[in-house]
């Protein structure tokens, strides 16, 4: 076997997990039966804010097909009522004293089947005693406010924490000196991810060995382990977490839900596995909300448009319990990346979190830890100052933005930008729109009094969390491991620490193999999603796979190469240093038909071979990665929409899209996850938007009221690509799995104001729909978040 | 209720509660777990076969009503070893990404090529637009659809290469 190995790396290469979804085989948890499963239901609260009086659960544990009932008593007896949320607070598993947030979990039902666990949620009877409720974060902190979390010692008010980044002082003296000051309010409401598998799990403890087995949803598996380990009680070497196949995640399957809790305390109680999953409502009800950021921001410039800073007050609304997941120290995570893509002499931000009477959560929905926030704030007063410079918000962008040389850059909030080319990837992407052709078009459709609007977004991204010394999760540093194994004939076992829900891991990372050790990207098995089965780390959210898990697998698969060498070296008698590597061989340098193959290695490393030294016998390695860095990916999106001014429907007619996210493994999967995220963009600013009434109710529970986008309100997407690596990725990636949710809201919202010009309107919040539009070109916009009025 | 339904050319004769929802039918009774379930309210379309050859989303059907027909689903696409196009398509144009919503898009659009064999972008997304995609945005699928259209006897898929 002397032949050079084919050369299979980086590319468009079509999906290795495809083969088991077009069969209809994956493996999802609701797919999973054990023998002698259960299944659990929950009953949820119909008062966001109330005081319990009595549970009976009488008629329910009497119900033939019962096998248990859980309340929040029988979990305080347990120590398990409460659990702690990612963010140093406590949340109720099953409410004990009182209810918080309309959807919350009060009992918990285990039964043969899920249609009787179902019936005998009905049987249970609670009295509550109706409290007061704060459904507007706005009013959160009145006098009057009914103190939502009394169950925290000495807690007298809704307030949960302030927070500031930037320098006020520098921020106050440049905005004093500057020719013009512009300021907004703008909400960006509450959404939900809504994954289209809804969040569950399968519990099951075997009594016999002690173990606890689950198959969770879960974008998390190893932090999941660790936290359940904590809070249980049980040893951690007992416990394993499978995430098998998930129907998609975007935030929403992050945190640890109180559905989780009771599925594995069901399972200890009946000796049965316990399975639970919710349903669409539970799943908008209860689990990770996003955003919910009442924003005041303002933006300093000269009168020639060169702008100074940017400064912004926030309410945070955190719901009922702080479960928003933040690196520790950031507990409104990167939200302070707000100086964007444009170089500012000072910023200053202030977050003020508060209670309200809604579901926990907080950071959710493909947002990196509240960029989506930073981005669509700083875009959206870009684009003010525009309009009131009256100058064209390209031209505006291009004098603003950073320059190359520019980089590695410190922002006025102190963040280091890696690596970019700004102006090129938005000359591109005006290139591609035909942008003054497009202002052409706009202008003559506005004498014949339509309405046609161009939005441009220009974002930047911080993904990759994170360098350990920043930052960590629940005192977990955000580092994630690899190992790779080479078995004897040359084909390897990649096992990786991130969990796939639906980005393609199995693919994508073993391209990484297939590119540093020159075998075929088929000759790698990609493990993942199961903690007896791969190494610790903290998942895959925040864009962190590629930027942390991609770097962990080029570093890991280089430490096997290396050892290649050694053997490589004894193979041919000659001094590893002389050996040159060439795609899957090496060789003695200068002699190209001297080298031995990568297959040729492992088999020796595993044969008679004098082993060298430092060669144990084969050649498998592990390795944990620390990034030293964020990755910064960028890009400049363009919407083009038509208004009708009648009925205010916005019709998206083109949206062009240019990514930056530095080396691209496989553009086949980078483009398709730039898609997902520009659907969502204008789902959230066009239709999404979980609202409440006064009394708390939520009122987009369902996919009647919670509008997702379909085939029919996504145009076909124009996408262009740049390329600049960054510096300190072993591969030049960045990541790439949020960058289009981050960056589009703005350009469809920009887009749609431009369209109102001739109305005179400024800014309108999302989601724009047709009603909200029809009533901002009346002049009276209503508040998005609120009941309709 | 005793029902006899005819499931992928076999007969399932099974005793069921009236109000059991097609699609648990047949996830749960005859573990056909590729079709999904995805909401309360006849919204995701994560649940769609066929019922007489036509599409319905089988969380809107009680399995009674199925009694004595016809029902197609994901795991009848693939005939004889050899796939349909339809699921050609959705791997060559990467159509799917999560693959939840992947076995109802397919059926769908099988069932669109059987009635429309060269339908227009515009009539792939009205043919999808009773369906969610969470992952794509919807673009891959048209495109997916398109690919088997244009690819009606293809045979064999090869192995995953590269084109770079
Ligand atoms: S499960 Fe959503 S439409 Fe059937
Ligand atoms: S591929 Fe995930 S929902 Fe369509």
């Amino acid at each position: 076997m002397t032949e050079t190995p084919q050369h299979h790396g980086f590319g468009s290469m079509r999906r290795k997990e495809d083969a088991r979804f077009i069969r209809g085989r994956g493996t999802f948890v609701d797919d999973i039966k054990l023998p002698g499963m259960l299944h659990g239901a929950i009953l949820h609260s119909p008062h966001a804010h109330a005081r319990i009086l009595s549970v009976d659960t009488g008629a329910a544990e009497a119900h033939p097909k019962v096998k248990a009932v859980i309340t929040g008593e029988v979990l305080a007896a347990m120590g398990l009522a409460w659990m702690p949320t990612l963010s140093g607070d406590v949340q109720a598993v099953l409410a004990t004293d009182k209810v918080r947030f309309q959807g919350q979990e009060v009992a918990f039902v285990i039964a043969e089947d899920h249609y009787s666990a179902r019936d005998a949620i009905e049987l249970i009877n609670v009295e509550y005693d109706a409290l007061p409720v704060v459904s507007d974060a706005r009013t959160a902190m009145d006098e009057e406010a009914p103190v939502i979390r009394d169950d925290l010692e000495g807690r007298t008010d809704n307030h949960i924490f302030d927070w500031e980044a930037g320098d006020r002082a520098r921020t106050d003296e440049v905005f004093a000196g500057a020719d013009v000051v512009l300021s907004q309010d703008m909400l960006y409401p509450r959404v939900h991810p809504a994954p289209l598998e809804t969040c569950g799990i399968v519990a099951d403890m075997d009594k016999v060995t002690g173990k606890l087995t689950v198959w969770a949803t879960t974008q998390a598996p190893h932090a999941h382990r660790t936290l359940y380990a904590l809070v249980t009680g049980l040893p951690e070497h007992k416990i394993r977490v499978i995430s098998p196949d998930i129907g998609g995640g975007f935030g929403n399957k992050v945190g640890i839900y109180p559905g989780y809790v009771c599925s594995i305390v069901g399972s200890i109680v009946t000796g049965k596995p316990v399975k639970w999953m919710e349903d669409r409502s539970e799943n908008l009800m209860t689990t990770s909300f996003a955003r919910d950021y009442h924003m005041s921001g303002s933006i300093a410039a000269t009168r020639d448009g060169k702008v100074l800073g940017v400064r912004v007050t926030t309410l945070a609304d955190h719901g009922a319990f702080n479960g928003t997941a933040q690196p520790t120290k950031f507990p409104a995570g990167f939200f302070h990346v707000f100086t964007g893509s444009y170089d500012m002499q000072a910023a200053h931000c202030e977050v003020t979190g508060v209670y309200t009477n809604k579901a926990p959560g907080g950071v959710a929905y493909a947002c990196s830890f509240r960029i989506t926030e930073a981005v669509y704030l700083v875009e959206r007063l870009i684009d003010l100052l525009a309009a009131e410079l009256d100058v064209d918000p390209a031209e505006l962008r291009l004098k603003n933005l950073l320059q190359p040389e520019q980089f590695p850059y410190t922002c006025a909030t102190g963040w280091e930008y890696d690596s970019g080319d700004y102006a090129t990837t938005l000359r591109l992407a005006l290139d591609m729109a035909g942008y003054d052709a497009l202002r052409k078009e706009q202008a003559e459709k506005r004498a014949r009094g339509e309405l046609m609007g161009i939005g441009i977004s220009f974002f930047t991204e911080a993904v990759g969390a994170g360098p350990r010394k920043h930052m960590d999760i629940m005192g977990l540093g955000m580092a994630d491991g690899a190992e790779l194994r080479v078995h004897p004939t040359g084909k390897a076992v990649l096992r990786i620490s991130v969990q796939s829900q639906g980005q393609g891991h199995e693919t994508t990372f073993a391209q990484i193999v297939a590119e540093e050790l020159g075998i075929p990207a088929d000759d790698v098995e990609v493990v993942h999603g199961d903690t007896d089965q791969t190494p610790f780390g903290l998942g895959t959210y925040g864009s962190r796979s590629t930027p942390v898990s991609g770097a962990a697998t080029a570093v890991v698969t280089r430490k096997v190469r290396e050892r290649a060498r050694l053997v490589a070296g004894a193979m041919l008698e000659a001094d590893p240093g002389d050996l040159e590597w060439d795609a899957g061989r090496w060789f003695v340098r200068g002699d190209r038909t001297s080298g031995v193959t990568i297959q040729q290695i492992a088999m020796a490393a595993h044969g008679d071979l004098e082993l060298p030294e430092g060669v144990e016998g084969h050649l498998d390695a592990t390795t944990v990665y620390n990034p030293p860095n964020l990755t910064f990916p960028y890009g400049a999106y363009i919407c083009v929409v038509d208004v009708d001014a009648g009925t205010g429907k916005v019709s998206v007619q083109r949206f062009i899209a240019v990514d930056d996210c530095g080396v691209r493994i496989n553009p086949m999967i980078v483009e398709g996850q730039v898609h997902g995220g520009l659907a969502d963009g204008i789902g959230m600013a066009l239709m999404q938007v979980m609202a409440f009434d006064e009394q708390g109710n939520h009122l987009g529970a369902s996919f009647m009221d919670y509008l997702l986008p379909t085939s029919m309100e996504c145009p076909s997407w124009e996408l262009g690509a740049t390329v600049t690596p960054s510096p300190h990725h072993p591969l030049g990636a960045k990541g790439v799995g949020e960058s289009a949710t981050v960056g589009s809201p703005a350009a469809v919202v920009n887009a749609v104001v431009d369209a109102l010009k001739p109305y005179g309107v400024r800014h309108a919040d999302m989601p724009l729909t047709p009603a909200n539009v029809w009533r901002t070109i009346q002049g009276s916009p209503f508040r998005t978040d609120l009941a309709i009025t | 209720m005793k029902i006899t339904v005819t499931v992928n050319g076999q007969d399932h004769e099974r005793d069921v509660e009236p109000r059991l929802l097609l699609v648990h039918f047949l996830r749960d009774d005859l573990g056909l777990t590729g079709t999904h379930w995805g909401c309360d309210t006849s919204n995701c379309g994560v649940c769609a076969v066929w019922l007489d050859d036509v599409p319905v989303k089988s969380c809107t059907v009680l399995a009674v009503m199925a009694d004595g027909k016809t029902v197609r689903t994901v795991e009848d696409l693939e005939r004889d070893g050899e796939l349909d196009p339809v699921q050609k398509g959705f791997s060559e144009c990467h159509g799917l990404q999560c693959g939840f919503c992947t076995p109802g898009m397919l059926m769908t659009s099988r069932w669109l090529l059987d009635t429309n064999p060269d339908p227009s972008d515009e009539e792939i997304r009205v043919a999808i637009s009773g369906q969610l995609c969470r992952c794509t945005g919807y673009e891959n699928i048209v495109r997916s659809v398109r690919w088997a259209a244009e690819h009606p006897a293809v045979q064999n898929t090869s192995e995953p290469d590269v084109t770079v």
